[in-house]
């Protein structure tokens, strides 16, 4: 071990076990590491936009393909900062209203397209016990489960009768893939809580000792 | 003007967008520039400045707490600076130092890995205490559909470590496969699968909603 990595180290570890800290009680060590993070993160996005959209995107075309006609959407993305002004905040629409409306363009084909229609096409399976019973039972499970979960969600008439009895057991198989999320996201949370415990024992407890032998 | 034009914009430039997709690559060219492409790229600008729009706000919220020294304006200048040390090597060229932009070796690229990255995991790791606790008041069998919800989480959670899984096929071999079958790939995916069209159809109608100008919410309507 270097004395640049045993540096790097403590750094990492001092960060960690003040984000750590807060698990106890709210206090400086814990305020001060979230602000860096924050501002971090922020700056991690200029850099990332700096390079893969206004350089990569706008100003290389330009300079280097002759592409001279993506000065406009420069110069939408300039006005995007007339918020800040009280007389022309209204400008900022403009180029708001360009990228809202390409986005909602984009969206309708998209969804229906890319969404809807698939996933209605893949859950119109076969029902024929002939296929063996567990892809029966997969099948129904899956046709009954789409159905009611969608049924659940339609608010336009109330569930009384048969209609109330599908949507309690769109409720049912909610609850199952609730559950089964909880559990799927409870052990990724579990795993990384396993590599920061790791590196505070193998990387941090590892340099304490590197530092008394 | 203020609102008119706006809409106008939104109605035609979404209304291009459904237009280039029913007209053949060939047939959207001005000279050699195929069109579809260019507005997706000119969205993706306007999109950057968008994101950099969002940053200059942290900034100025964050620079006025300091100029006015407000209560706990120091954490307020530790997110400014960090800011400006993440931004400012990155924006910088490459060719002047190896320390900037964003390679391999450069000052964002030690920030990321050394700071941001593990700080990022940390607070990731952390919701697993809130999780748990969050559930241990939450997941009461107090109802049919809370004990479904209980025992389906507790299978998962079971079934996603080796021990665990080794412990249901200690009660049945199939267990394990019987999980991944019917609840992974059967309930939990139809129900995804449900959440996921009505969510779809609700974008779509969101989405003629704003290209007719009847949803204006983006304007601070």
């Amino acid at each position: 071990m270097t004395w640049i990595e045993f540096v790097q180290i403590w750094i990492i570890a001092f960060f960690t076990i003040s984000l750590f800290s807060f698990l106890y009680k709210d206090n400086p060590f814990y305020r001060i590491a979230e602000h860096i993070f924050a501002g971090l993160s922020a700056g991690y996005y200029v850099g990332l936009v700096w390079h893969a959209v206004i350089l990569q995107q706008m100003i290389n075309p330009m300079t280097e393909g002759g592409k001279w006609w993506l000065v406009i959407p420069g110069i939408l993305g300039v006005l995007m900062f007339s918020r800040f002004t009280k007389k022309y905040h209204w400008v900022s629409r403009l180029p708001l209203a360009f990228v809202m409306g390409n986005t909602a363009g984009i969206f309708i084909l998209s969804e229906l397209h890319g969404k809807v229609i698939p996933q209605l096409r893949s859950t119109m399976l076969s029902l024929n016990p002939a296929q063996g019973l567990e892809g029966f039972l997969l099948a129904l499970i899956i046709t009954i489960g789409v159905i009611s979960t969608l049924i659940y969600f339609y608010f336009s008439k109330e569930h009384k009768g048969t209609l109330g009895a599908i949507a309690k057991t769109g409720i049912w198989f909610i609850m199952i893939s609730f559950g089964a999320h909880f559990g799927y996201t409870v052990m990724a949370r579990i795993s990384l809580l396993i590599g920061r415990i790791l590196f505070l024992i193998d990387d941090w407890g590892g340099s304490i000792i590197w530092l008394f032998s | 003007m203020r609102t008119t034009v706006p809409v106008i914009i939104a109605f035609l430039s979404g209304f291009a967008m459904i237009l280039l997709f029913f007209i053949s690559p060939e047939h959207s060219k001005i000279g050699t520039v195929e069109l579809e492409p260019e507005v997706l790229s000119w969205v993706t600008i306007v999109g950057g400045f968008t994101l950099l729009l969002g940053v200059v706000s942290i900034l100025r919220v964050n620079y006025v707490a300091v100029q006015r020294k407000k209560e706990g304006w120091i954490y307020n200048l530790a997110t400014l600076v960090s800011i400006f040390a993440m931004a400012i090597p990155a924006i910088l060229p490459e060719s002047w130092s190896p320390l900037l932009g964003t390679g391999t070796g450069s000052i964002y690229d030690w920030l990321f890995n050394n700071l941001d990255a593990p700080m990022m995991s940390t607070m990731f790791a952390m919701l697993a205490f809130y999780i748990a606790s969050a559930a241990f008041r939450a997941f009461r069998a107090r109802n049919a559909e809370a004990t479904l919800l209980l025992i389906t989480a507790a299978l998962v959670m079971l079934w996603r470590v080796p021990m665990g899984e080794m412990l249901l096929s200690g009660i049945h071999e199939s267990i394990p496969e019987k999980i991944n079958t019917y609840i992974m790939n059967g309930a939990n995916l139809a129900v995804q699968r449900g959440i996921l069209i009505g969510a779809a159809l609700g974008a779509a109608a969101m989405s003629l909603r704003i290209m007719l100008g009847i949803e204006r919410t983006y304007m601070g309507k």
